[in-house]
């Protein structure tokens, strides 16, 4: 996308000759045009079926009952907010979201810091770093669910009788803490993403800056508050946007570890639940277009937040 | 149609053995459980007639049926003198019936009984009672727990989901003499019989299930009975087949008990996967051609002789529980499935009668949301999370706003 960059610039080897504004205007759309056709896509792809959900979350709508379908007004959205088990959706799906962002984020910094020494293997351990991150969802939380937590024959309980003797406590993870196993698993597959576009920041840092600040006597905590982390501070930004907009839709682990039970049902998975099982269009697409606004207002704060605590340094 | 082993045994007999003879020929969608409800509810509520013939349980059968979405089948058995209605177990054809006619046919069915180990029992000098009751069972849990070292006394599901914990779960309630809705439409789920039965469900299993019940579906319960993690076990008399198969570690080891019961007689549930045609098909004469082939008596016998006697869509026929082939590797089980498949009556579940049919489900369109969510909280209870009287209150909630809404329509 270089149309901007090289729009101002005069192309090498024209003469000095001004052209006229129609040929300006030719100009800017011979660039435009070819783009025209993916722009009219994604619109379609995209804004469309938003609009639909908007206008069907208005809409009384159950499969069941097709002779019964008109618009309601606000009800379906008045529901969202009244219902119980909506209610707990979104405390569930904020507790994920901001606790995983979070957690992710530090641990995603620690690491992308270590692996920007450079040591013997450094490629191999940032290849092994990433992993998690490609593993298909699903997978992953079918593996944490059995493979780890399970009481029976999981690696976890396995290691604590390893540790402490046949009679470790065997405690049941999942029914014991839902919403930190589901977090915990969460954590281990998008950490790798936050380290990797804070890895890409931390590479991007003038060397010769750190070098001088060192030579002026800066000790090494000294050089990260003050040089490295407002170096970094786009990056953290676009990471927390990213993962909080990916993870606010966690759906395969809620589906998998715990089926939304104990308190762990997320909007997406309530939503799924609302639309598959209940056949109520109208609720499910209320809840969506909910969870969207949701999502634009957690964007903003996370941004806001992140930029209020580099202002204050500065 | 739903993807389960025994419908795709189904599309691959079909073309050679169905079409080669009536020159019909069938085209198939095969879907997940949840998929297959969801595409074809949207199917034949818009009456697209995209498809001719849908698996549909008896579930949803009373449901198409009274929105008119699939047609009632006793002209077409009338008609057809090779169709042997009469064969077809009663319960069964019961409850994929609307106002008196059929509308659907069976293709296999399945009840519930309590599956138990006969050695660990004997070797505690322990004895099963013909007709068990729940207090019994409960007994016997607390003898047969340690039983063998990791061995559990019973394996009850925990796992959310109308169609996981809330199956054996209501059939508890209903036997307790609980029941969701009073036929005017009151709710009844944090009501005194209610209550009772789901503390008794969950404190046997608290007290002496397996561990990590909150997540034990029917796989995880049938692999910890498979595995020597539990010494009974209460679920559908589908898992028999497994059980039993060649190679499962506790092949001729089990014994099987009806439904355990309090205050009604049995209290076995009723599913069965069977064939509607949609109202809007144009091909509805092809489509019975189809449904008593695949329902019939000979389908049975030509998946036994191809594929084994193992894989035959049981549980819907009297005469498949005659048929010496079929008795031959289902002997240990066959006779307490026949029973509690009879036994099961749809239209008097419980103590109290109902407003709509069905045993472990209640035959209308909200249940499977209703159910979900109160499943949820109740396997927060069996997980220690919530107690019964908090989880029965948001479920009487739930409950009420939607006998609201069916008073409503009674009224209009």
């Amino acid at each position: 996308m270089s149309t901007q960059t090289t729009a101002g610039r005069k192309a090498p080897g024209t003469a000095a000759g001004q052209p006229s504004q129609t040929m300006k205007k030719a100009g800017a759309w011979a660039r435009r045009a070819p783009l025209l056709p993916a722009l009219v896509f994604v619109i379609v792809m995209t804004q469309l079926p938003f609009a639909a959900t908007i206008v069907i979350s208005f809409m009384n709508w159950n499969a069941y009952y097709p002779d019964d379908i008109g618009f309601t007004g606000f009800d379906n959205f008045v529901r969202v907010f009244t219902d119980t088990n909506t209610r707990e959706a979104v405390v569930a799906t904020v507790i994920l979201t901001v606790s995983i962002v979070l957690l992710s984020l530090v641990l995603g910094l620690a690491i992308a810091l270590l692996l920007d020494r450079k040591f013997l293997g450094r490629g191999i351990v940032r290849t092994m770093m990433i992993t998690p991150f490609l593993v298909v969802p699903i997978a992953a939380a079918l593996l944490w669910k059995h493979a780890l937590y399970n009481p029976e024959y999981g690696l976890l309980n396995g290691l604590l009788t390893l540790v402490l003797g046949a009679d470790a406590p065997q405690p049941d993870w999942i029914s014991t803490y839902p919403l930190p196993s589901i977090i915990v698993s969460l954590v281990w597959q998008w950490t790798p993403f936050m380290m990797l576009i804070l890895l890409a920041g931390l590479q991007s840092r003038p060397l010769d800056v750190i070098e001088a600040a060192r030579l002026d006597g800066a000790n090494n905590w000294q050089i990260f508050t003050h040089m490295t982390l407002p170096h970094l501070r786009r990056y953290l930004e676009l990471s927390t946007l990213l993962g909080a907009i990916y993870i606010v839709q966690a759906f395969d682990h809620v589906f998998t570890i715990t089926q939304g039970g104990l308190g762990t049902a997320n909007l997406p998975y309530f939503i799924y639940q609302t639309f598959y099982v209940g056949q109520d269009y109208g609720r499910a697409s209320a809840a969506g277009v909910v969870t969207v606004l949701g999502t634009i207002i957690i964007g903003i704060l996370a941004l806001r937040t992140v930029f209020s605590m580099f202002k204050e340094e500065s | 149609m739903v993807n389960n082993p025994q419908m795709v045994d189904l599309q691959a007999l079909t073309a050679e053995h169905f079409t080669a003879e009536t020159g019909i020929a069938v085209n198939f969608t095969a879907l997940p459980e949840n998929d297959v409800r969801a595409n074809i509810s949207q199917e034949f509520s818009s009456q697209a007639g995209q498809y001719d013939v849908a698996s549909l349980s008896n579930f949803e059968i009373p449901i198409y049926a009274g929105a008119g979405w699939i047609v009632p089948m006793d002209d077409f058995i009338a008609a057809d003198e090779d169709y042997d209605q009469e064969d077809i177990l009663d319960s069964l054809e019961t409850s994929l019936s609307y106002e008196g006619q059929v509308y659907g046919q069976p293709f296999y069915g399945e009840s519930s009984f309590l599956m138990y180990r006969k050695d660990i029992l004997e070797a505690e000098g322990l004895t099963m009672p013909e007709q068990p009751t729940w207090p019994e069972v409960a007994e016997l849990a607390a003898q047969l727990d340690g039983a063998e070292p990791g061995m559990a006394g019973i394996c009850l599901r925990g796992l959310p989901g109308w169609g996981q914990v809330m199956a054996p779960l209501t059939t508890v309630v209903n036997t307790f003499g609980g029941n969701y809705f009073t036929v005017d439409w009151e709710a009844r789920v944090n009501a005194p019989e209610f209550t009772e039965a789901v503390t008794f469900y969950v404190d046997l299993v608290q007290e002496h299930g397996q561990s990590g019940a909150a997540q034990s579906g029917f796989t995880e319960c049938l692999n910890n009975l498979t595995q020597g993690n539990t010494a009974m076990w209460y679920d559908a008399t589908s898992a028999a087949g497994s059980l039993e198969a060649e190679g499962s570690p506790v092949q001729g080891l089990l014994g099987y008990a009806p439904a355990p019961v309090v205050e009604t007689d049995s209290s076995g549930w009723l599913y069965a996967w069977s064939w509607g045609i949609q109202a809007a098909s144009e091909k509805q004469e092809e489509a019975w051609e189809f449904i008593s082939w695949a329902s019939s008596q000979e389908y049975e016998e030509l998946v036994g002789e191809e594929l084994g006697w193992t894989s035959v869509p049981a549980g819907k026929r009297a005469s498949t529980y005659e048929n010496e082939d079929y008795l031959e590797v289902a002997s240990a089980f066959a006779e307490p499935t026949l029973r509690a498949i009879q036994e099961a009556d749809p239209e008097n579940a419980g103590v109290e009668p109902s407003p709509v049919p069905g045993i472990q489900f209640l035959a209308m369109p909200e249940f499977p949301a209703m159910g979900t969510q109160i499943s949820q909280d109740i396997s927060s209870a069996i997980a220690g999370r919530l107690s019964v009287d908090e989880a029965l209150d948001q479920g009487q909630e739930l409950a009420e706003d939607i006998a609201e809404i069916y008073r409503a329509r009674e009224d209009s």
